[in-house]
């Protein structure tokens, strides 16, 4: 169809969702169904999933290839219970005959290992029982988090009711100054807006700035786009992000991109050489301030890694910042490489003896500490900071606990000072 | 068919940690689950709760993670509905696929107290506060999700679309 009288073009989620639901064009606050090219779930979130398909009286899945269970959250099984959930999901990926299932010594944090496996690729509509799931939008993917139910009824049927979002235009430009990636930018943004800012809504980064982003550090912003209430997270395909998928993905790659008359409900621009690093304050991801103006925090355990933060980028950054130093007595570091691939570049590039050498305990890939699920609970009246992406009440172990979210430049600088620091100062 | 019971007022941003702990996630067994509701917000609550209650919240209710156990444990805990000014979007998803009627009402959220007695008619939306002797309105849901409603859920939609396969 071409644009009729007064029809604006589209956005890239707009383009997506249409794409998928088989349709010309389609308008904010419609409901619409969309066929989905992969469906994720976990080892919290899939076995509920089991029981609800069960109840759909469906023998099968509608593609098995099309499906992913990557149990990550309290593995290696933390406890009997745990256990129990992830053999659930094993059995069920083997009678299903789901391939893309993944073991512990195999996998990864679900969002960094799809897109690494080249699971999830531009111009795809993935769904996951995964509130993080939007990471996906930094490929230019439709990519939403949904419930456990949601997950089943799309296991079964190969599709989802959605309403097209409006979309939120987010334009970052200038040069970021040293020490400032993607996380700042996040932070800063959901700072602005609140944690309900883009409540419902599709939230598309671009400007020069997003250009020139690495692409790990546009996983980090379109992860974080839940934290702003946004239903997803999205950034176009272009060079960075073929250059990724073309060594990964399997299949074909579609690239989508906003019409420049396309509609918005808001735009926002950015200039980031004035954007320092940035912490979020306990207890809500939209209290920031910029490290400069976060005073005196003394910390007992910095965190790094998460399917926020635990790219090569992120490990990188934080060995700069450990080579040659030590741990402050009082803190514990914990490093977490987001896959079993980046732990062994990380291995390969010398930044595992960087970090064992500083005093940093690290671990096999796993979203325990983020959710003070294992591998790194606070104690009552303890402080962390975390590359992670909540730090609500209760988050990482007790209710009287603290979590600091940062880029991990910062959580590795702060863990040598014992206290909330910046790179600078060492 | 109306609801009634005594209010749980809570602010706004209840994230789905407060909800449900993540540390008590390695089960989905109802029950246990709603030993542990809103333990980090009010630790009374699970305790104290009683059939039929009410839970009231401000601004983004059900914010944060994806986990159905949260709607799952607030109605196993015996809550008849939540209130809330405006729900976060999974949560919204997912308090309608396991059945769990929710409200949407800045108006009522902003007038219930705590321990308020109020009845709700959810086909017309109306919440009377019977404590303050007060009404309020809430928004209707779309067609299609009333539908999903009226199917008893997402679940027996698909079974639906199966059997109508063959």
């Amino acid at each position: 169809m071409r644009k009729g009288w007064g029809a604006l073009g589209m956005t890239i989620t707009e383009k997506i969702l249409a794409a998928h639901a088989e349709r010309d064009r389609v308008e904010p606050g419609e409901l619409i169904t969309v066929k989905v090219d992969m469906v994720l779930g976990n080892d919290i979130t899939a076995p509920v999933a089991i029981d609800q398909f069960r109840k759909t009286g469906a023998r099968t899945v509608f593609d098995p290839n099309k499906i992913a269970l990557v149990p990550d959250h309290f593995v290696p099984n933390k406890d009997i219970k745990s256990a129990l959930q992830c053999a659930k999901v094993k059995e069920f990926a083997r009678e299903q005959g789901i391939p893309h299932y993944f073991e512990v010594g195999r996998m990864g944090i679900e969002h960094c290992l799809l897109p690494e496996q080249g699971l999830v690729r531009p111009g795809d509509v993935i769904i996951g029982a995964d509130s993080h799931t939007c990471t996906y939008g930094a490929l230019g993917a439709f990519a939403t988090g949904v419930g456990s139910t949601d997950m089943a009824a799309a296991m079964t049927l190969g599709e989802i009711w959605l309403k097209v979002p409006e979309s939120m235009k987010f334009v970052y430009y200038g040069k970021p100054r040293r020490w400032v990636y993607g996380k700042d930018l996040i932070l800063y943004t959901i700072g602005q807006i609140g944690v309900d800012g883009a409540a419902y809504k599709a939230m598309e980064f671009c400007g020069e700035s997003i250009e020139n982003l690495s692409m790990d550090s546009r996983f980090t912003m379109a992860n974080m786009a839940v934290e702003a209430g946004a239903k997803n997270g999205i950034i176009a395909a272009d060079e960075v992000t073929l250059e990724y998928v073309r060594e990964r993905a399997k299949g074909k790659c579609r690239v989508f991109e906003s019409d420049p008359d396309a509609n918005y409900s808001a735009v926002y621009e950015y200039d980031v050489s004035k954007i320092e690093p940035q912490v979020a304050l306990p207890h809500l991801p939209d209290n920031v301030r910029p490290i400069s103006e976060v005073g005196e925090v003394r910390i007992d355990q910095a965190v790094i890694g998460s399917c926020t933060n635990g790219r090569m980028e992120d490990l990188r950054a934080a060995a700069e910042v450990l080579r040659g130093r030590r741990v402050h007595p009082e803190v514990r570091l914990l490093v977490f490489p987001g896959t079993q691939q980046i732990y062994l570049q990380a291995i390969r590039e010398g930044l595992v003896e960087i970090f064992v050498e500083a005093g940093a305990a690290i671990s096999t890939p796993t979203c325990g500490p983020c959710l003070g699920g294992h591998m790194g609970v606070l104690a009552e009246g303890e402080k962390a900071i975390a590359t992670t992406n909540r730090n609500f009440v209760g988050r990482m172990g007790h209710p009287k606990s603290e979590v600091y979210l940062s880029n991990a430049a910062v959580a590795a600088a702060s863990a040598v000072k014992g206290r909330i620091a910046s790179p600078e100062e060492l | 068919m109306a609801i009634k019971g005594r209010v749980w007022k809570f602010g706004d941003h209840v994230d789905t940690d407060a909800i449900i702990p993540a540390r008590y996630l390695h089960t989905s067994d109802p029950a246990e689950l709603a030993k542990h509701c809103m333990e980090d917000a009010d630790p009374r609550f699970a305790g104290q709760v009683q059939h039929g209650d009410i839970i009231v919240g401000g601004r983004n209710f059900g914010c944060g993670s994806s986990r159905e156990h949260a709607p799952i444990a607030i109605k196993a805990a015996g809550v008849s509905c939540v209130i809330a000014a405006s729900f976060a979007r999974i949560f919204f998803r997912n308090a309608l696929n396991v059945g769990l009627p929710i409200l949407e009402s800045p108006e009522a959220a902003r007038q219930i107290e705590p321990g308020d007695l109020v009845e709700v008619f959810l086909g017309e939306g109306l919440i009377r506060n019977v404590t303050r002797g007060e009404e309020y309105h809430a928004a209707p849901l779309p067609e299609f999700m009333q539908r999903i409603v009226d199917c008893g859920g997402i679940i027996n939609y698909v079974r639906q679309r199966i059997q109508d396969r063959g």
